[in-house]
């Protein structure tokens, strides 16, 4: 789960990890009341206003503007509000800007890269840092990988203040500067842990003209898995940058991402899903999504899945393709039934079967005077269902 | 005929009185799986089916049963503490079948393992093992298999059973089948799998299923060219799926450009391992290998 970069910042106060003040707004109205405190609680006039979107590169794409005064932060405010951003990390759709955060404008000495993410290779949280902050780390790591500096966090001992000073001396970091950075990165191994994050990444992480070090930007992203010991998880959500079908599925236990192709499939399992959308363009078809109703599906759950694929209007054909294990074929069956019986079926289904119950399944479903053209396996349905979506 | 489990593996249960957990242990037994044990805390002294004792502890399940493998179904929850507690009493196989385990609970699972050497865990979010006609610590359907002397690992659950099913047809029979799991972190990884097979005399060949995320199919790659001496027939799942989408398992996405299907599959090649063009086509690879 993503969340936006105020709500980071409330999560690194939490931990002392210093961050510019500021005020985050849901709408644009208040930006000069919010821009007016924070000039009168800093006595500086400069006043960064940002748009707060589930995505990087904001900059760039005109959505942080830094201003001098609140008529400015205003009109900055409401140029940014409602506009539509396109980042290397949207997609050519872009998101729309529906929250902003104004803040306090800070002296800047240097651009610092901090992150910790897990290191599936070493098995152990790393953390990352670089004294080329500000910039796309992906760069950074294209052209000059020396410059990315890394430690491993060994989970039984945690970070050990050697390891800290090793990057900050790697950093060039000295007196007061380098003292706080110790400090900092000590504290965000532990948000990271029990925060439950799969990522943390501060860029940049700033040494200030008075040689404080201060968090400029701040992106979290938690571990799903994690969710039942965060409740708090629930609050900060934001479903206005989610994909509407995908949280509906993700609500019923099925794991959905919808494609730009035009065959929906429907499939137990991540990696035969994944296998299903491989085999349906490597027959000449494009998939339409990914979709897996998980190991036990039920019936309202293979239910609510196909009622996902048969109300998206790009789908001109349907592949149901399920080796059951968990899964029943049999209560996969009468889960494709039951939403056929409510929505109706305008577009040639392909149906493979095979695993536990498969004839309990495909008795199901012959009885059901259902439209389905049957497929021995996975390879035929494919093409049945390519062919049948072509001819169409 | 096997790595890791045959006829004589005796296996408890952890979580066998959960409505999950308890419809596995029966499928397993009548599988032919011996199931001595369950073990489910505060339900100590009770049995299963009427038959198989329930103990509030693994120690002492191990104690009185002789157990040597656990098979695990308890909630995500509790699942990681579930692992270290079969760690502790020394079992030596450790399937772990939850599947949504936070990822930093694995982590420290992991540490625990490396750091001793009498258990190897398998999993976790994975199906488990089976040797065909023996032993069966797992959620895969127990009949579409058939014993005979090719190797199965693989990320993917149903993937695993669509490799099975289709060498089974094929007529080409099973040593055991591995699910390592599609997690982040695994107890098992492609190589661990691989140096067990390489090492089995009754294996001539092994199906390699991976998907897009990390690299453990790229390091297993490594490993085929510098020391497997058997037949290698791979698939990677994912050549479509677009970057930055996770594919349902929580492992399965490609981030910063990394754990593509494309560099995968070249990787495996160049190991020299026949990679099957699409899914439809594991089992006839691995044919045209042997």
């Amino acid at each position: 789960m993503n969340v936006h970069e105020y709500q980071a910042k409330d999560v690194f106060r939490k931990y002392g990890i210093p961050v510019p003040k500021g005020t985050p707004l849901m709408e644009p109205g208040g930006a000069k009341a919010a821009a007016q405190k924070l000039i009168d609680e800093t006595g500086s006039e400069v006043v960064v206003v940002k748009a707060q979107i589930h995505a990087g590169g904001r900059g760039k794409a005109g959505g942080v503007k830094v201003v001098k005064g609140a008529a400015a932060a205003q009109a900055a405010a409401d140029e940014i509000y409602g506009k539509t951003l396109v980042t290397h990390q949207t997609g050519p759709e872009g998101k729309k800007v529906q929250r902003l955060l104004v803040e306090q404008g800070v002296g800047i000495d240097r651009e610092l890269y901090l992150a910790l993410v897990l290191d599936r290779e070493t098995r152990r949280v790393v953390v990352m840092a670089s004294t080329e902050g500000g910039v796309e780390i992906e760069e950074v790591a294209d052209k000059a990988p020396e410059k990315i500096l890394k430690i491993w966090v060994d989970p039984t001992v945690g970070l050990a203040p050697y390891q800290a000073r090793q990057l900050g001396y790697g950093l060039g970091l000295s007196g007061n500067a380098f003292k706080q950075f110790g400090k900092l990165l000590g504290q965000m191994e532990k948000l990271f842990m029990q925060e439950d994050c799969s990522q943390v990444e501060i860029n940049p992480l700033i040494v200030t003209t008075d040689e404080r070090v201060l968090a400029l930007d701040a992106k979290l992203n938690f571990d799903d898995n994690a969710d039942f010991r965060h409740k708090e998880w629930g609050d900060w959500r934001d479903m206005s940058e989610e994909h509407a079908v995908e949280v509906e599925a993700h609500e019923s236990g099925l794991s959905y991402v919808q494609l730009d192709g035009n065959i929906g499939c429907l499939v137990n399992g991540a990696g035969l899903a994944m296998a299903t959308m491989d085999i349906i363009k490597h027959c000449g078809g494009e998939p339409a999504n990914f979709l897996d109703v998980g190991g036990g599906a039920s019936r309202e759950a293979v239910k609510t899945a196909f009622k996902i694929i048969l109300t998206s209007p790009s789908v001109k054909g349907i592949f149901v393709n399920i080796f059951g294990g968990i899964a029943q074929c049999d209560t996969i069956a009468a889960g494709v039934i039951a939403a056929t019986e409510e929505l109706g079926l305008k577009v040639p289904l392909v149906v493979r079967l095979e695993g536990t119950n498969v004839e309990l399944g495909r008795k199901l479903l012959a009885e059901s005077g259902l439209a389905i053209t049957p497929a021995a396996t996975m390879g035929d349905g494919a093409h049945k269902v390519v062919e049948l979506v072509k001819g169409a | 005929m096997s790595i890791l489990v045959n006829s004589d593996t005796k296996v408890l249960v952890q979580g066998i009185t959960g409505n999950y957990g308890g419809n596995h242990a029966r499928w397993c037994m009548e599988y032919g799986t011996q199931i001595v044990g369950g073990v489910t805390p505060g339900k100590g002294g009770q049995k299963f089916e009427g038959k198989v004792p329930i103990f509030d502890t693994v120690e002492e399940c191990v104690e009185a049963t002789g157990a040597n493998a656990t098979m695990i179904f308890v909630p995500p929850p509790f699942a990681a503490d579930a692992c270290l507690e079969a760690i502790d009493a020394g079992v030596e196989l450790i399937v772990c079948i939850t599947e949504g385990i936070p990822v930093n609970d694995m982590i420290a699972v992991r540490r625990v393992i490396d750091g001793q050497s009498k258990s190897r865990l398998i999993g976790a979010n994975c199906p488990g093992i089976i040797t065909p006609g023996q032993c069966k610590i797992g959620i895969m359907p127990g009949h579409i298999h058939k014993a005979g002397r090719i190797g199965v690992i693989s990320k993917s659950g149903t993937l695993t059973y669509e490799a099975v099913g289709q060498l089974t047809a094929l007529d080409i029979g099973q040593s055991t089948c591995i699910g390592i799991g599609g997690d982040p972190i695994q107890g098992t990884d492609f190589i661990d799998a691989l140096e067990l097979f390489n090492a089995d005399p009754d294996t001539d060949g092994v199906v390699m299923i991976g998907e897009i995320g990390g690299g453990a199919e790229e390091r297993a790659a490594e490993y085929i060219k510098r020391e497997f001496k058997k037949p290698v027939c791979g698939f990677i799942a994912g050549t479509t799926a677009p970057p930055g989408k996770r594919m349902g398992h929580a492992g399965a996405i490609i981030s910063g450009g990394k754990g593509t299907a494309a560099d995968k599959i070249a990787a495996l090649e160049a190991a020299g391992v026949k990679v099957a063009p699409n899914p439809a086509e594991m089992g006839s690879t691995m044919k045209s290998l042997l």
